[in-house]
């Protein structure tokens, strides 16, 4: 008897990246090693927002990267959008920050938006001229998000906001903030909150502090008032009650780009980590010539890789659609977050007390490994949010 | 008046990738190694696209190579150029300097150019003689060692500053003509996001021996069999001795480093 083989099916398209995706890579990952890289350790010690990287980035289109053409924007996919996120993080996390926080700050307009609004709002962003951010969390309201209390009550052709949020990413240079207030204290969770783009300066506005932080440290984090802000009616993103779709929704594409902003910055710590075990002689020999640093820095690659697979995965997938999106999201900002901070760790084992050290990057990069496990989500959130996706809504 | 230039882009192993090997007959083993534009020629490029910035008219990326070039010159479109030409043919494989300049001559005789620019070597063979064999075999006015390029494109003329001994030459030449360009020129641009993915809608043509009317055989034959150098020997330089590393402020190094020549009596 004989059998036919079936035709061999041709995976290769949805494993690989595309050659644009690779050249757009190489592009960021010199211009990260060139232009960002000699700036972190300042960035950092400084605790000062890096003007002259948002410049660069704008310059180079970066910004302009999760945008539509016809606005300016380059028009990159989710995944285009982390392989650029995770090239610039493995220089430095604050300056990747910048352009992920553009994408969390417009996707609420961008999902929710009428043309109008983006055609007003988009195209600033696009170019970099304007810096956007993205206003939900509050000091009361932090993984309980349906706990928000800022209030946007209806007056004639406006809304006024009272309120207070906290650890806004940005909330300081942002000339454009997608707001998160409650409309309807008395409808269900899921129904209580609108979207506002609150245009900056405004009357009533104010950023009370910024946070003293242990890593990120020159990407600004502030405690943003609203007292009596009026917004304009054409500024409400998405119709009434819309707030809790949009910012759910918003988390399931802005997810992935913190799983590839963790994978960035484990990956800068093993590349690191693998120069100095090449470079540093003790007992005679390389460091990386004994078994125990070798096995460390095998594990690390391969938790890397690992983690960046689960990631582009996921921005495929809900590129693409998925039902399960969320899950996807999650997942990989779990896998990758606790990636990150296990491989900084590790990373600053390799180096010995030198690690412990300002003079090498890796103590900053395990410093800034921390928050990619908690903002966005916690861990915690993201496990919910996977339980769920097996249990249903009351698991 | 608008002005257009090819400018030479050979695709070369990717010196980042340090993972140059030779094969058997002693020639490079280009799938062994990812490929990139030589370094050189991406500062041509960059010349040529400020030139274009600055007059108007059009960047044509030349390159010889295995078909993978085409994928190679996207970076060079992707940083700006209009289009590339790719020649590439089984038969040209272990091409020699003179094949090669014919059949960048042959692609050129077809091309509508004001000036032709060609990087200052090559990283992978390192002779820096196609540029000015291409120049011979088209009766091209060769302008050398640029550090400066400044067209007249009203009077038909270009002129260049020539690194000398001393400092500079200035030459003038009538175009149509061939520049062999410097790092002076200035440091290539890295290409936009925009630039990226915009690229991927210009043309790459491909020309085959054949489409040039030329042949791998024969009299005037070009490609690997027709070769007229050959690799004989191959040896592994001698390891570098450990260097040594001076840190201070500027006049303080200079200091030490003037020292340690003065030492080795090489001041």
């Amino acid at each position: 008897m004989t059998t036919v083989a079936a035709p061999p099916t041709s995976s290769a398209g949805q494993y690989r990246l595309t050659d644009e995706q690779l050249l757009l890579r190489e592009t960021l990952h010199d211009l990260a090693d060139e232009r960002i890289a000699p700036r972190a350790a300042e960035i950092d010690r400084s605790g000062e927002f890096p003007e002259d990287i948002r410049q660069l980035l704008a310059r180079h289109d970066v910004l302009a990267l999760p945008f539509p053409e016809r606005f300016g924007g380059v028009g990159g996919d989710l995944l285009t959008q982390c392989v650029a996120i995770e090239q610039i993080a493995r220089a430095d996390t604050t300056s990747s920050l910048i352009l992920t926080v553009q994408g969390l700050g417009s996707l609420p307009i961008l999902l929710g938006g009428t043309e109008e609004q983006q055609g007003r709002f988009i195209p600033d962003l696009a170019s970099g001229a304007k810096l956007v951010a993205f206003a939900l969390t509050e000091p009361e309201a932090g993984s309980d998000a349906g706990a928000t209390r800022t209030r946007a009550v209806r007056d004639g052709d406006s809304y006024v906001i009272d309120g207070t949020k906290r650890f806004i990413t940005n909330g300081s240079v942002a000339s454009l903030i997608t707001v998160f207030a409650v409309t309807d204290p008395e409808a269900r969770t899921s129904k209580r909150l609108s979207c506002f783009a609150v245009e900056v300066p405004s009357e009533g506005f104010k950023v009370n502090r910024l946070e003293h932080k242990l890593g990120i440290r020159g990407s600004p984090t502030a405690e943003l008032s609203f007292d009596g802000v009026r917004v304009p009616v054409e500024n409400r993103i998405g119709e009434e009650g819309d707030g809790w779709k949009l910012a759910m929704g918003t988390f399931d594409r802005s997810r992935p780009g913190i799983a590839a902003q963790a994978v960035g910055i484990a990956q800068g710590a093993l590349d690191a980590a693998v120069a100095y075990a090449r470079d540093r002689k003790q007992f005679g020999q390389r460091i990386g010539d004994f078994q125990m640093i070798q096995a460390m820095l095998a594990d690390m690659d391969a938790r890397i890789e690992a983690a960046r697979q689960v990631t582009y995965k996921a921005c495929v997938e809900i590129e693409a659609g998925a039902p399960d999106g969320a899950r996807w999201a999650s997942i990989a900002k779990l896998i990758a977050g606790d990636t990150a901070m296990a491989v900084t760790t590790d990373a600053v084992q390799v180096f010995g007390g030198y690690g412990y050290t300002d003079d090498f990057p890796v103590e900053r990069m395990m410093r800034d490994a921390k928050i990619t496990q908690l903002y966005e989500g916690t861990q915690q959130v993201q496990r919910l949010v996977i339980a769920r996706a097996l249990l249903g809504k009351g698991g | 008046m608008p002005l257009n230039i090819v400018v030479l882009a050979k695709p070369v192993p990717d010196p980042a990738a340090a993972a140059e090997k030779l094969g058997p007959d002693n020639r490079l083993d280009r799938s062994a190694s990812p490929s990139v534009i030589n370094g050189n020629d991406e500062y041509t490029l960059e010349a040529a696209l400020q030139l274009v910035e600055a007059h108007g008219g059009e960047v044509t990326l030349l390159a010889m190579a295995p078909a993978g070039g085409a994928e190679t010159l996207r970076k060079g479109l992707a940083m700006g150029a209009t289009r590339g030409v790719l020649v590439t043919d089984p038969a040209l494989a272990g091409s020699d300097a003179w094949s090669t300049a014919k059949v960048l001559a042959a692609v050129l005789k077809d091309l509508q150019f004001d000036l032709v620019l060609a990087g200052f070597d090559t990283s992978d063979g390192v002779g820096g003689v196609v540029g000015a064999a291409v120049a011979t075999l088209l009766k091209l006015p060769y302008l050398s060692s640029a550090a400066a390029i400044e067209p007249n494109p009203d009077a038909g003329t270009v002129r260049v500053r020539r690194i000398s001994g001393s400092g500079f030459d200035v030459l003038e030449a009538k175009t149509p003509a061939l520049i062999v360009g410097t790092q002076l020129l200035g440091a290539p641009r890295y290409p936009s996001l925009k630039g990226i993915m915009g690229a991927r809608s210009k043309e790459v043509s491909q020309r085959s021996l054949a489409d040039l009317g030329l042949q791998a055989d024969g009299s005037d034959a070009v490609g690997g069999g027709a070769a007229r150098t050959e690799v004989s020997a191959r040896r592994t330089p001698p390891a570098r001795g450990a260097a040594t590393v001076v840190r201070g402020s500027a006049g303080e190094a200079a200091k030490a480093i003037v020292a340690l020549l003065a030492e080795r009596r090489l001041v």
